[in-house]
């Protein structure tokens, strides 16, 4: 068996499965479920200025018949009184002390606001801070949220009060809605953030009542910009983590990474992006607490099949094979091929490629089956017609180089080899 | 053991004819499924199906809400789409297709979602085709049921006034006389006919049957064409001893008094005996069974490989506790008082392929008796022959002669359904209907 625990800066959790900030961590009466349950961490629901929350507050993206392949909210940050908030978080940690306990914080930005409370969150005995620079709604207007995160100056100054006070780890969780992570991301580590984690989550509008021409969530006939959340974001967030992997400044620090994951396997990839632990929450509000049971056992079985004894011996792995488009091997060509064996001939491939694509697929006619073959010499090897076909292994890409030898860009430009003539 | 109606309550009515293939309960349960279909390219479903529905259309519509288009979608394949999604012995067409087999998954229910989206149409009375205005061009049609509506749509659409002759007193002729109750009630029955023919430039004229009240020299006369529709009907007689007697019937018309009359009205015996094993022959054993026959055995002179109904429709019967006797074929009728008592059947043994390519039934010599209190003949249906040999109309057997397009040797004189090719299934029916329409638009030069 596996070692899944997880040691973020000092703050040791059995597993690296930790709740984001959010409504599954705003009481003592969830939290206390969620470890129950088997969460290696939490991190409490934001703390900070008094807000009053609206209703509704969630909307989201179906697709094809799945539910919420996108979460969309309009919440604020925790509306409950800053007193509960600190004694209950108080007694989590002491039922159960092996959890990581990371308290979200958004303070009115003045240095006195944030320091007195950092103050009063450390005494509760909370392992670590996170830093909320990423809220886009409701908080961006009264500068808060958002609005630090996406200004890198703001951000440095907002961690450098943090870290005038502070005495435990501080993560500083940065906002998508920016062009570039990386930014914000280098001002708060430079700042003295211990530790970065993202992403927050990224402004939506996910849809629109065709009756009432009302955007959703509906709120007494208007609505607002949501931040977007869950397994849509996925592929988003693990951009925008690779980044920070890849700078000099921000990689130096750990990552906890956020934005759709959803079981072991979105985890594992976030984590072979340079993420230490993983946070969750939309896929903890759809299913419950429940889920990490599997998160836990996949992580584990999948780390004895690959022979990892610890985290820490493959988090970042992938995160070399990741270049610039430049130093693509030109070299490196394949062409599908279709295991007739398993065809099913529903011609998605063929209709895939023919509209979609080069037009590489034959179509033999027949009744009530047609036959389709690739004509290899058209076939640019785009993976198309592969990730559209309904059978597993039905469509696989053989390699077939064009040459033996390494060719990138610059030296397939250096040579003067021939472009495309069609 | 006798002969007798009424034997069963209101409730166990009620029960034994209720649909057999229920419609979806929800909204939900229709898309788990329309949300399965692959949308198929150049897809087998729609290469199967007789009428061409764009089926991947049509579920893709479904699964977007428009469930109007939806319908629009099979109905301008075929108009009787929803007695088809009904009636279609989808799992040798359309669901037979389904790629999803090929998977060994369950195939997409096809027929379902069919009816899913027709019967909304239907009930909302969508109005989904535009006549266009009259033309000034009249065609008459012999006989309302699938092949004669379907061509009446197509035509009338276009602008043709189209008058309907029916000898029956309702549209949608076996639709509504030959299938079995728990399929398509007459009240459905009539629904559709209705909804067809709210199309408006349809005149159906009901109890005018062609060689009685009209002729066809009189049709051709007063019309720009005409279309001949009118199906087969005669039950193929046993010609064996003893067929005249009392308790001897033929399915079509024990289909026909199911379905035009009331279920605690229609007399059934203690031992029933069905001769046949086509679907006709399924539907008047399995209704016997459900009006309360204490025991229904189907009689047939080959094996289950040459059977023609579907292995669904037998297990329909099986499931509903009629036994199957094979290779045996009726030889004599013996009665008492005029009632028949006995059915005499000669065993069987399977010899050469015949014309149809199946093995033909050989005499073993051997023979059995059946203890009979009533036996129903569905050993197939003859063309209307006297019809059509008393006409200039060349035939086949009875069976009018008529190309691809629906055209006879008479000019302006079109056929298409059961009455040319003897007997097949609804949606076959619809799709002459339609050849014979484009047609006769070609011949009145639209």
């Amino acid at each position: 068996m596996a070692d899944i625990s997880a040691n973020f800066l000092g703050i040791k959790s059995p597993n690296p499965f930790w709740l984001a900030s959010a409504p599954p961590t705003d009481k003592k009466i969830n939290v206390l479920r969620a470890f129950e349950a088997g969460w290696g961490g939490v991190v409490w629901k934001t703390l900070g200025s008094q807000v009053k929350n609206v209703s509704s507050r969630y909307s989201a993206v179906n697709y094809n018949g799945s539910k919420v392949m996108g979460l969309n909210n309009i919440e604020l940050i925790s509306d409950r009184p800053l007193e509960l908030n600190l004694r209950e978080i108080k007694e989590c940690i002491k039922l159960f002390p092996d959890r990581a306990m990371i308290v979200s914080l958004m303070a009115d930005n003045t240095r006195e606001k944030w320091h007195e409370l950092i103050a009063q969150v450390e005494d509760t005995g909370a392992h670590g801070l996170e830093l909320n620079f990423g809220c886009p709604h409701g908080m961006t207007e009264r500068g808060m949220g958002a609005v630090v995160g996406q200004d890198p100056e703001i951000a440095r100054l907002v961690v450098e009060w943090v870290m005038e006070k502070a005495t435990i780890p501080v993560i500083t969780k940065l906002t998508p809605n920016v062009h570039s992570v990386v930014p914000t991301g280098k001002a708060a580590v430079e700042a003295g953030s211990n530790a970065l984690s993202l992403i927050n989550t990224i402004q939506s509008v996910t849809g629109i009542d065709l009756d009432t021409f009302v955007p959703n969530p509906y709120v007494a006939g208007k609505s607002v910009f949501g931040g977007y959340c869950g397994p849509a974001v996925k592929p988003i967030a693990l951009k925008m983590l690779a980044t920070i992997s890849q700078d000099p400044v921000t990689a130096k620090v750990p990552v906890s990474g956020i934005g759709g994951v959803s079981t072991w396997k979105d985890a594992v990839e976030f984590m072979l992006l340079g993420a230490t632990t993983v946070q969750v929450c939309t896929a903890a509000m759809k299913h419950g607490f429940r889920i990490v049971e599997d998160m836990c056992e996949g992580l584990n079985n999948w780390m004895d099949e690959k022979g990892f004894k610890a985290i820490d011996d493959f988090i970042g792995k992938s995160v070399p094979h990741l270049t610039h488009w430049e130093e693509l091997d030109i070299n490196y060509h394949i062409v599908a091929n279709i295991d007739q064996t398993k065809c099913i001939h529903c011609g998605l491939c063929y209709i895939a490629c023919e509209d979609g694509s080069h037009q590489s697929i034959n179509l033999i006619y027949g009744k009530p089956y047609n036959t389709y073959t690739i004509k290899e010499d058209e076939c640019v090897g785009c993976n198309l017609c592969k990730l559209i076909c309904p059978v597993d292994d039905c469509i696989t890409m053989v390699e077939q180089r064009k040459g033996p030898d390494y060719v990138n860009w610059l030296e397939f430009q250096k040579r003067g080899l021939p472009l495309n003539d069609h | 053991m006798s002969i007798k109606n009424n034997r069963l309550t209101a409730e166990q009515y009620d029960q034994n004819f209720s649909d057999i293939h229920p419609p979806f309960d929800s909204r939900e349960s229709a898309l788990v499924e329309a949300n399965r279909c692959l949308f198929c390219y150049d897809a087998p479903c729609t290469k199967s199906c007789p009428t061409s529905i764009n089926i991947p259309k049509f579920i893709k519509q479904i699964s977007t809400d428009n469930v109007k288009g939806s319908a629009h979608t099979i109905f301008v394949s075929n108009i009787m789409g929803a007695g088809c999604s009904r009636v279609c012995p989808v799992e040798k067409l359309c669901e037979g297709a389904c790629v999803y087999n090929l998977l060994e998954e369950p195939p997409i229910p096809i027929a379902r979602l069919q009816r899913y989206s027709t019967e909304q149409a239907m009930e909302k009375k969508w109005k989904l085709f535009e006549r266009k205005p009259s033309i000034g061009k009249r065609v008459a049609i012999v006989g309302a049921g699938p092949a004669g509506l379907s061509c009446a749509h197509v035509l009338s659409r276009e602008g043709v006034d189209v008058t309907i002759y029916e000898k029956e007193s309702k549209g949608g002729g076996l639709m509504t006389y030959g299938i079995a109750a728990y399929k398509v009630t007459p009240r459905f029955c009539e629904d559709e006919v209705n909804y067809i023919t709210s199309l408006g430039g349809i005149d159906i004229k009901y109890n005018q049957e062609l060689g009685k009240n009209i002729s066809l020299q009189e049709l051709k006369n007063n019309y720009d064409a005409v279309f001949l529709g009118f199906g087969v009907g005669l039950a193929r007689q046993l010609d064996i001893q003893g067929e005249e007697l009392m308790g001897v019937v033929d399915a079509i018309k024990f289909i026909y008094n199911i379905r035009a009359g009331v279920y605690e009205e229609v007399p059934v015996g203690d031992k029933v005996v069905v001769i046949g094993m086509g679907m006709t022959a399924i539907d008047a054993a399995t209704q016997a069974k459900r009006l309360g026959a204490k025991d229904v055995t189907l009689v047939y002179r080959r094996t289950q490989e040459e059977m023609p109904c579907t292995e669904e429709e037998l297990n329909i019967a099986k499931l509903d506790g009629c036994r199957v006797i094979w290779l045996a074929a009726p030889a004599v009728l013996n009665g008492a008082n005029g009632k028949v008592t006995h059915l005499v059947c000669n065993l069987m043994q399977l010899g050469e392929p015949d014309v149809s390519g199946r093995r033909s039934p050989i005499e073993t010599g051997e023979t059995f008796t059946l203890d009979v209190d009533m036996v129903i003949k569905a050993a197939g249906q003859i063309p209307f022959s006297e019809l059509v040999n008393n006409s200039q109309l060349q035939h086949s057997n009875g069976k009018i002669v008529a190309q691809k397009d629906g055209a006879t040797n008479i000019a302006g004189v079109f056929a298409g359904g059961d009455c040319v090719n003897g007997g097949k299934e609804v949606v076959d029916a619809v799709q002459a209907g339609k050849d014979s329409a484009a047609s006769i638009l070609k011949y009145l030069g639209l």
